[in-house]
């Protein structure tokens, strides 16, 4: 047995890899449970709109946070910064008894938007009965965009998003190392295809499976657990899109730093991970302590969310969602860049290539760079 | 044996000159000059760690010398088998020669028929629709072999294309490699075995990373200096570094061309096994400082 131990350690030891996720993955989830994971709403982002625009400070206690009061905007524009996402309640005021918009794609923040205000307005029923005329008229309540709060509506939009990043990471990062472990990698390196062609053979079909993968998703969502899609189709299109390239990229990354398929799966995952559990999937983004939540904002999962949920549930237009496509975009063209040009490094027979998994291959060659590698036609 | 720089001259072929490889700080190869003819086949020989594989990559382009120049035709015309069969193996028979003659933009119609020419060459057409994966080691290497060679390529490096198969597929293996030379390929594999390395038209043989020799096989056992006995028993003192076992008996080398061994009877003529370990047996004596005369 005492045999055995050792040998185990000594395996452990030289896979840096796997012992530095047992290490950092107890930290990671310490820091994601107990920064991040909570489902509690502290403030609440509000505008008021309407003649007495300005008494509504006193109809919205805590947790709300007036970030606009515009008298002379009416309910259209209210709405509108809604379903931008600038804020997550609407006090809408005029004659009469006010209303109170709550944006029902953020799900918690509506609950608590709910509760809040029923408290509020029990409050004032009690303290304010005998007085009539001092208390603020009880307001009417409309939920938009998920006027039953129901969790289907905002979790298969983003679960949309966590099934590329299932395939596009998981599943794509398993594509080179598989080369490499059945030694054809080499193969591949000596044939007439450009590196290119290489990169972009190995994605497409991933692509294709991922596409399938979406409409399938959000076919069933829409029909089986009735999701509305009120946005455009196109726009959402071309957010999975950008989506599933950085997802690839990060796959193809992935699988070209890692030996075989057991490192390229934890990696993944190191990845995957975090990616479901900060990007305001399940847990709202303005609930992830402010420490934590910049890892939020460079993970593509987080943008994709507020892609898929705008346009699926508050038909946000391209015009307010450019800053995800942006970000998006931004680190497409990073993962791409890193991927493609690690990519390269690994199928050129020119590259130093350092210390790799076919038995056959030796330590990089010290300045191989300076040879004619490639000889007279004859 | 060649000189460095006999190797150098214009005609159609393939080849090293002067190529230097390095791992890290260990030279993997010293400066080799290796000349590939088409239609001939060439083998490349040695020990464990002898420069065999970092030679062939050179020559197929996986690996790039640190200097020295490498002369092989563009990758379209050059087939490689790599270290191990170089098949997918969750791809079927068919399908392995069918994507290897796609990137080598085969046509579809040629890539059949020599698809089907080759298969039944190598008598694997009755399993084309089996996963690679699940072929036997003999089955599987040919499989490497074939594909390597559906495009017919000018130059063909083919790494250890028998080992570890069985005597019959070994013999369909030379089958198909010599068909691929007398069709006008320069086949150049690397073997351990010396006596599939004697068919070959020309031999290389290396040592950490060096050559030790090179010529046809003929050549080399000319080339040895000394003579060789054979006796039943290791003999006693300083001889016996000189001596080593084969086939049931001890073979001794005497440097000396006229040596005492020999005089006193048991001489026999050497082949190419025995020139190669006299080679190999030279070089150590002479680095041990020993007896053995440097080259």
């Amino acid at each position: 047995m005492w045999a055995m131990i050792v040998k185990e350690f000594r395996q452990l030891r030289r896979d840096r890899r796997t012992l530095a996720m047992m290490i950092v993955m107890p930290v990671v989830l310490l820091i994601v449970f107990g920064y991040a994971a909570s489902f509690d709403v502290t403030t609440i982002p509000a505008v008021a709109v309407g003649p007495q625009a300005s008494q509504a400070a006193h109809l919205l206690g805590q947790p709300f946070e007036l970030v606009d009061v515009q008298p002379s905007q009416d309910r259209a524009w209210a709405e509108e910064q809604l379903r931008d996402g600038h804020a997550a309640v609407a006090v809408v005021t005029g004659n009469g008894q006010p209303e109170v918009l709550i944006d029902g794609s953020q799900l918690f923040t509506a609950k608590a938007a709910i509760a809040s205000l029923s408290a509020t307005a029990a409050k004032a029923a009690v303290s304010g009965g005998g007085q009539p005329g001092t208390a603020v008229a009880v307001p009417q309540v409309t939920v938009l965009y998920n006027p039953g709060l129901t969790t289907a509506d905002i979790m298969i939009p983003g679960l949309a998003g966590v099934v590329l990043v299932f395939v596009g990471t998981i599943i794509t990062s398993l594509g080179v190392v598989r080369e490499r472990e059945s030694g054809t990698l080499e193969q591949l390196a000596v044939m007439p295809l450009k590196p290119r062609d290489v990169f972009l053979g190995k994605i497409v079909p991933y692509f294709g499976v991922a596409t399938l993968d979406l409409a399938i998703v959000v076919g069933v969502g829409v029909t089986l657990f009735g999701v509305p899609f009120r946005g455009s189709l196109a726009v959402f299109a071309l957010g999975a899109l950008l989506f599933l390239f950085v997802t690839l990229g990060i796959g193809i990354l992935i699988s070209s730093v890692s030996e075989n398929q057991g490192q390229a799966i934890q990696l993944a995952f190191m990845v995957t991970l975090p990616q479901v559990l900060l990007s305001g999937l399940i847990f709202p983004l303005s609930s992830i302590a402010v420490g934590v939540r910049w890892i939020s904002y460079l993970l593509p999962l987080t943008y994709f969310n507020e892609i898929s949920r705008g346009v699926m549930l508050r038909a946000e237009p391209l015009t307010s969602l450019w800053q995800p496509f942006l970000f998006l975009a931004l680190l497409g063209a990073v993962v791409f860049t890193l991927a493609s040009l690690r990519f390269r490094a690994y199928l050129a027979p020119a590259a130093p290539r350092g210390g790799s998994g076919s038995p056959h291959r030796a330590p990089s060659p010290a300045g191989a760079a300076s040879a004619p590698a490639h000889g007279s036609a004859g | 044996m060649t000189a460095p720089g006999a190797s150098h001259g214009g005609g159609d072929w393939w080849g090293t000159e002067d190529v230097c490889v390095r791992f890290g700080s260990t030279p993997a190869l010293d400066h080799v000059w290796f000349r590939a003819e088409p239609g001939q086949v060439s083998a490349v020989v040695g020990g464990d760690g002898a420069g065999r594989t970092t030679l062939l990559r050179c020559l197929a382009g996986a690996l790039a010398p640190a200097s020295g120049r490498v002369r092989r035709p563009a990758p379209l015309a050059t087939g490689y088998l790599s270290a191990g069969s170089g098949t997918y193996p969750d791809l079927s028979v068919a399908e392995n020669l069918a994507f290897r003659a796609t990137a080598y933009r085969v046509p579809p119609e040629t890539a059949r028929q020599r698809s089907a020419e080759l298969l039944a060459r190598a008598g694997l057409d009755r399993v084309t629709g089996r996963l690679a994966g699940q072929l036997s080691g003999g089955m599987r290497q040919k499989l490497g072999v074939i594909a390597a060679m559906v495009h017919r390529p000018d130059l063909l490096v083919l790494d250890e294309p028998t080992t570890g198969v069985d005597p019959v597929s070994r013999a369909d293996l030379w089958f198909l490699i010599t068909r691929a030379a007398a069709d006008g390929a320069a086949v150049v594999l690397a073997t351990s075995y010396l006596d599939e390395a004697e068919r070959a038209h020309h031999v290389l043989v290396l040592d950490a990373g060096s050559e030790l020799a090179s010529g046809t096989a003929d050549q080399i056992v000319a080339a040895m200096r000394g003579t060789l006995t054979a006796t039943a028993t290791r003999p006693a003192g300083e001889a016996g570094r000189r001596a080593w076992r084969r086939e049931g008996r001890w073979r001794v080398w005497d440097p000396d061309p006229a040596g005492g061994s020999a005089r006193d009877g048991g001489a026999i003529r050497p082949d190419l096994q025995d020139a190669v370990t006299v080679a190999a047996l030279a070089r150590e004596l002479a680095r041990s400082g020993a007896d053995g005369e440097p080259r």
